[in-house]
This record gives C-alpha cells, structure tokens and sequence, in this order.
C-alpha cells in the first residue's frame, strides 16, 4: 500500500534514508541540505533506525568518515549542498576510486562568491567529472524515488560507484509537495540486504585500500576505471524497470516529452523542467512542434541515446542553470553539442543561462526562449550562441 | 606487469603483507643509518620510533638496520640517547 503524503523534498529523501537505514552515516549541516539531515538524525535519537550517525567538523570530514565506513563493508550515506560539495572535492575523487558505493543526495545551490543560499546548479556541475554517477530530479517524488534507486545502482556488484542524487535547492527540497511513499518492507526488499565487497573489518582477509600506483600501471588502472562507466547505463535501466514493479512509476535515462516529432527542442535539467513542459502543452495546443529532453542519468553521461533523440530537431536550445566562467559554453550544453556534433544531420544549437542564485525561472522565461527558436528555425541565423535569460540590464 | 583487463576494483590490494615485496630502501637518497653497538644501551626507541619497520629485534634485543626498507630519514639517530651523550646511531653519506 502506498502512502500519499504532502512533504517537503528533504523530508521526501530523509525518509528515504529511514526506510533504508543506512549502517552509517557522517554528514554536516549545510543550507539547504540541513533540513534532510535534521530529520534524519531525529529518526537516529528517537530509535527508528539503528543507523551508525557520525557528527563531524566539516563536509571533507563527513566524506572521509563516509570513505573509511565504506572500506570497512557497511552501507553508507551522507547529503550535502554547494560549498560543502565543494569542501568534499579532494575525497569525492578517493570515494570513485576505491569504487566504495556512497549514496549522496545533492541538494543544488550556487556556489559563493558572492555566498548564496539557493538554488543553482554550479555545485554539483563542478563535481561532475569526479566519477560519481549522478541521478537528477525534478520534483520530490523523483527525489524520493532516485534516492532508494540510488542504493541498488551503486551497490551494483558489476558498478560499486558511488551516486549522487540532484534536486533543486528551496524549489524542491523546502516546497511542500504529493508524494507517494511506498511501504518501509517494500522499499526494504527492494534495497536488499547489504553485501560489502572486500571489506577491511573482515580481518581473516587482510587487504590494503588505496596504494601507491605510480608511472608503471596508473595509465592501465584509470583505463580500468573508465570501462566500468559504460556498463552505469544499462544497470540504471534494469534498476528503474524492478522500481515501476514496485512504484508503477516509470523511469528512463532521460525524460523525453513530446520529442518524437518535434522541430524545437530544449534541454533542461530538474525543477524548471516542469514549468517547461506547461509552456510546451500550451504552444503543442497552438501547433507548435516542440518538445523537451529533461537528463536523468547525467554521470555518466548517455551520449549515443541523448544524440539519437535530439539528431533530428532543426532546433535545440540546452539551458543551463550554471555558467562555465572563462569556458566556452554551459556544461549542459557541452555535453549536448558533444553527443550531436558526430551525426551529419543535427540541429543548430544554442545556449541559456538562467536561474543562477535561486532567480525563479518563469513561464514567460520559457516562452522567451521557444518564440526564439521559431525565429531560428525560419530565418536559420542566431543573435547569440550563448546568452544570459531573465537578466536586468 | 598486468594489463588493464586484470585491475581489481579500486585497486584494492587483496594478498597480505604484500608491501614487502617492494624493496624501498631503494628510494634511500643521501645518508644511512649506522649502529654503533659498544654505545646501544638497548632501549628499543629507534625501534618504536622507525617509521618504516627498519629496525630489527630479536629476542627482545636491538638486532641490524634493515636496509632494504630503511628510507634514511634519520628519526632514530635523533631519538637515540645512546650512552654518555656517545650516540649509538650516526648518519653516515650514502655510498653508491
Ligand atoms: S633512518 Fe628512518 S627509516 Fe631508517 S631505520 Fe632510522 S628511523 Fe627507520
Ligand atoms: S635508540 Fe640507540 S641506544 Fe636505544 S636501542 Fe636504539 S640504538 Fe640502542
């Protein structure tokens, strides 16, 4: 029996948490994050889960105390948000490495200076080569539903990677939402029991974690590494096909929204999707072919499925909600143009910068970008490849 | 030398004490350490103190330097108190 609730999305993810109960779980308060972890360390005081929380000083800490739990074989998860992310830098590499499975909701929000409470996306793009996977989300439900998915990606005996799960800052994880929870004993199951691989507390094995590897085979360990990237895609499948068993929701690499026979497209990640795909319906109603492409698995990266759904629009337009300073272009659309500038038939592409510090991203926003679109589409000249939205002059 | 094909995840190293295998003291650049036994009022500090497992005991006795391990950094000669301000440990230069 599913539960309908209305929750915010940190209460959503913290819940989550306690129905997985976690072994262990080291973490430190960081707006917005703060408000997943508070409820989740209730659920430790008042008994509800037996989970092994760890206060520490900092987020370098709480990701190394997540390193060592992990090394030792338990099941191990942490949340964080914007400088805390980038506070775990140095160990967010050490964790993919050991390829120990952390589970680690990122609750989006820009980067300082100047500091910033809310939502953008710079966070979790700056970390997005640091070989987590990472699953993105619209709304709490998705949250929610990545969260528990998470735990079986990551565990995967084939993958043991750690995953981050994205969703907006305030948008998401302070607004209060519907969300269906499933059954503590379902989302039990459906996690399993924890199986570590080569833990250290098995002292009968002794082994030794994160040794010297220098010119002679470090080429040969990172090649290894990449390889285990190709085989994320297809576990996030099977994954997503056993949770719409349990859930009857239905989850993909990506969302493709009325995309099949589009000439316009946008691509665009987590909350402001949402309002896309009204403003989409309203200009589908008026016969306007547009559709939209929403990323769900962005680390790694579906390059070959992304370019097959986008090849045959005449135009694209990849949003971003983070700038790439001194860079060419947003990382979004880094990605896009890559996946795209292999096929002989692609669209002309440009570039938009919205919603960074929280600024809302509204449907008039999104109408903005599609009647430019349809002037590309028609005269086939740009103003500008890449350009800031809903900005003052 | 193994192939990419045959890294373990995360290079985790699975046969125990394998670290032997690698002889440091290799990496030893400029000075050694040098037991003088008539000054070793045998305390064992070098032996508590060595950072690289280089100095041996046997039978609750200071025994030699291991030198295919030891890296020359010169901590036990400075903890040495040896006898009558004489050290029992000298760093000598390394001889190729
Ligand atoms: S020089 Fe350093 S490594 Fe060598 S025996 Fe003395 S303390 Fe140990
Ligand atoms: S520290 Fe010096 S005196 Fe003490 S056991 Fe070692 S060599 Fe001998």
């Amino acid at each position: 029996m599913t539960k309908v609730v209305a929750v915010t999305g940190n209460e959503a993810v913290a819940n989550a948490f306690r129905q997985i109960e976690p072994d262990v779980c080291a973490a430190y308060p960081i707006t917005p994050q703060t408000e997943l972890m508070q409820r989740f360390a209730a659920f430790v005081s008042n008994g509800q889960v037996r989970t092994e929380m760890i206060l520490v000083e900092s987020e370098h800490s709480a990701l190394s105390a997540c390193v060592g739990a992990a090394a030792a074989g338990g099941r191990v998860a942490t949340a964080t948000s914007s400088q805390g992310l980038a506070l775990m830098w140095e160990i967010l590499f050490i964790a993919s490495g050991l390829r120990l499975p952390i589970v680690m909701p990122v609750v989006n929000r820009a980067l300082s200076a100047p500091i910033n409470i809310h939502c953008d996306h710079s966070d979790a793009m700056g970390a997005r080569d640091s070989g987590w996977i990472q699953l993105w989300s619209e709304n709490a439900q998705e949250a929610y539903d990545n969260t528990i998915q998470a735990f079986r990606i990551a565990e995967d005996m084939n993958i043991r990677l750690p995953v981050m799960i994205c969703y907006d800052g305030f948008i998401i994880s302070h607004s209060i939402e519907r969300i269906e929870y499933l059954d503590d004993d379902v989302v039990k199951n459906f996690v399993g029991e924890y199986k570590p691989l080569y833990p250290l507390l098995d002292v009968e094995n002794p082994k030794s974690y994160g040794p010297l590897i220098l010119t002679d085979l470090y080429h040969e360990v990172r090649k290894a590494h990449s390889e285990v990237y190709k085989k994320v895609p297809k576990v996030v499948i099977e994954v997503a096909k056993e949770f719409e068993k349990i859930s009857g929701r239905k989850y993909e690499l990506f969302e493709n929204y009325r995309l099949d026979d589009a000439e316009i497209g946008i691509v665009i990640l987590n909350s402001a999707a949402g309002t896309t795909k009204d403003l989409i319906d309203e200009y589908r109603d008026r016969g306007v072919k547009v559709g939209l492409l929403k990323p769900r698995l962005y680390r790694p990266f579906p390059y070959e499925e992304v370019g097959n759904a986008l090849k045959n629009l005449k135009v694209l337009c990849v949003l971003d909600r983070a700038d790439a300073f001194g860079g060419s272009f947003g990382p979004l659309y880094l990605d896009i143009a890559a996946s795209l500038c292999n096929f002989s038939q692609k669209p002309i592409l440009i570039n938009r910068i919205y919603g960074l510090g929280g600024r809302d991203f509204m449907p008039e926003h999104a109408a903005e970008v599609i009647e430019e679109l349809k002037d590309i589409a028609k005269t086939g000249k740009i103003t500008k490849l890449k350009e800031y939205i809903g900005v003052r002059e | 030398m193994i192939g990419w094909k045959d890294i373990p995840p995360g290079m985790v190293i699975l046969e125990a004490g394998s670290a032997s295998k690698i002889k440091t003291g290799s990496w030893r650049a400029a000075y050694r350490p040098k037991w003088i036994e008539e000054n070793c009022i045998q305390c064992l500090l070098c032996w508590l103190f060595c950072p690289d497992n280089s100095v041996k005991v046997k039978d609750g006795k200071r025994g030699e330097f291991d030198y295919d391990y030891c890296k020359g950094c010169g901590i036990c000669a400075l903890e040495c108190p040896g006898k009558k301000g004489n050290k029992a440990i000298v760093m000598e230069e390394e001889v190729k």
